[in-house]
């Protein structure tokens, strides 16, 4: 980076263009709300007292430095860690004002609402078709013809239609990286859920791969809550409407995307942008 | 001498040692399969196939009294076993991973799977065959499914253990249940390697004759009651090796290729299941 670009802090977002945000208001609707959130691996506190709220039908994006937390923050949304018998969370996360960290929260019926993409595309070893049928399944009873709708509207929605229409009945395992993904997408849209989660979805990816994943959230957030963690800030200054920077387990900053990457409140997230450490 | 000189004599040394003791291994296997084939081969015709056990003092007869009532008690085994083995490896795997119990299960199959199997024919008998008055198919079958289980159980719970936690969550990230998840996306992708540890487990039962011993003793008639005593192959090849009769020491010879042809067929269905690169 030249020495120009340090020293302006809004270097990585040169073109304005780039960023699709607007200032937040008090008019938008908050589909989740986090209040006072600790979290832990065992005896390690992960975050720390994140507070925050996350707008409906737009993109909020996660940076900051590996082990900061921010994947943490996106496995509690639904309650994914609860795999694992070691790790908890405390506080409230409130989805739709309903909080999920309640003891009486059907996790199942939570996840078919809060959908998740992976880092590794993880197609299941079944055929195309079946792998978006799989989640559709479990909470909906479609007729035959239904289903094929319904596969065909998760594939098309996530892109991928084209390229599989003909080797539906093959199994996911065949496709490139990017198409694996773009089929994880699907499988996740297909049981339309209300917010769909991301966890650095193209870093496994190629350049090519991950033009079509950014252009399929920015067409995903019309009709869904999105939440994408990354670890490439100008992926998420592209993508993203609201921006949260978090480090060392705390939420150091959250604004939108605009603001965060051209005007930082904080010291650390105008050195973290402008690559001084991270 | 250099250190260099010295490392290369030290190689040379244990080069030779490790290929030497590798030959010395082969070479005992490779008589053994010779000795096999060059006295089994002899007498593997049909006959083998369609007579039955030739009684003391007559010509010829087959095995096939013998492989039938191998064949029986083996499926049987398998049809109790691999169930109760694959259930149980799911168990420790999936829905029981860090529970306390799953510590005491493994270490309990450990002791199973090196059990000496005479010890588990003498506890059938115990439990099955002196209660009910006579040896049976049946008991020949629980004799094996217990040798079945530990095999099973240990392949299942490593093959289902191979299967990333990415894959779990996904399928969990989706609400599914996770019944669900192990039932349709874990077993399925394990598949391959939990049939290879059922291979295995026949592999491992079809050659054993301690547990049948006190089981399923042997007969030498045809039957398909798998109350009464029944023959098997194992058992046949005891009697006739150790009888005076030379169609007799033939036919055992001719068994004992039929079981390690069988063996070595099953070890090369699982090679190829487990074929690196398969999905």
């Amino acid at each position: 980076m030249s020495a120009d670009a340090t020293q302006n802090p809004a270097a990585i977002a040169l073109d304005p263009a780039m960023t699709q945000s607007a200032a937040r208001t008090e008019a938008d609707e908050v589909k989740i709300a986090v209040k006072h959130l600790d979290f832990y691996y065992g005896n390690f506190k992960a975050l720390k007292d994140i507070n925050m709220d996350i707008r409906a039908g737009k993109v909020t994006a996660f940076i900051g430095p590996s082990g900061c937390g921010k994947s943490t923050v996106l496995r509690v949304f639904n309650r994914i860690y609860n795999l694992y018998p070691k790790q908890r969370a405390t506080g409230e996360v409130l989805l739709d004002g309903q909080n999920i960290l309640g003891k009486d929260v059907d996790i199942n019926i939570l996840r078919s609402k809060v959908g998740m993409v992976f880092q590794k595309p993880t197609p299941f070893p079944m055929s195309i078709y079946d792998n978006i049928a799989f989640g559709v399944k479990l909470y909906e009873n479609l007729s035959r013809a239904d289903m094929d709708a319904r596969v065909e509207w998760a594939l098309k929605k996530a892109a991928l239609w084209d390229e599989v229409k003909d080797i539906l009945k093959q199994t996911g395992n065949a496709l490139s990286g990017g198409q694996q993904q773009r089929l994880c997408i699907a499988r996740a849209v297909a049981v339309k859920p209300e917010v769909v989660l991301l966890d650095e979805p193209t870093s496994a990816l190629d350049p090519i791969s991950t033009l079509k994943i950014e252009e399929l959230i920015s067409e995903l957030k019309e009709n869904y809550t999105i939440v994408i963690v990354t670890h490439n800030m100008q992926q998420a200054a592209r993508v993203s409407d609201d921006t949260a920077f978090m480090y060392l387990g705390e939420l150091i900053e959250f604004t939108d995307t605009n603001t965060l990457f051209t005007n930082p409140r904080e010291k650390r997230t105008q050195d973290y942008i402008t690559g001084r450490f991270g | 001498m250099d250190i260099y000189t010295r490392r290369k004599i030290i190689n040379g040394v244990n080069l030779t040692a490790a290929v030497v003791t590798t030959a010395l291994g082969l070479f005992f296997l490779a008589w053994l399969l010779w000795t096999l084939f060059a006295q089994g081969l002899a007498n593997f015709n049909w006959a083998l196939f369609s007579q039955d056990m030739p009684g003391p003092g007559s010509e010829g007869g087959g095995l096939r009294n013998a492989i039938v009532g191998s064949l029986m008690m083996t499926i049987t085994a398998v049809v109790i076993g691999a169930p109760v083995g694959i259930l149980a490896g799911a168990y420790l795997s999936e829905f029981g991973r860090y529970a306390r119990i799953s510590i005491a299960v493994r270490f309990i199959n450990d002791v199973l799977l090196s059990a000496p199997s005479i010890v588990i024919g003498v506890f059938v008998y115990e439990i099955m065959v002196a209660p009910f008055g006579g040896f049976s198919g049946w008991s020949g079958a629980v004799a094996l499914a217990i040798l079945v289980i530990p095999v099973v159980v240990r392949t299942t719970e490593n093959m289902m253990r191979l299967v990333p936690d990415s894959m779990r969550e996904a399928a969990a990230a989706l609400g599914a249940p996770q019944w669900k998840v192990v039932n349709s996306v874990v077993i399925r992708a394990a598949i391959s390697g939990i049939m290879t540890g059922v291979l295995l487990a026949i592999a491992r039962i079809a050659g054993e004759t301690a547990p049948l011993l006190f089981t399923a003793l042997n007969n030498q008639f045809f039957s398909l009651d798998m109350s009464k005593p029944m023959a098997n192959l194992p058992v046949t090849i005891f009697n006739f090796a150790m009888g005076p009769y030379d169609n007799w020491h033939d036919l055992a010879w001719a068994g004992s290729l039929l079981i390690t042809l069988a063996v070595l067929g099953l070890n090369i269905i699982t090679r190829v299941l487990l074929r690196p690169g398969r999905k």
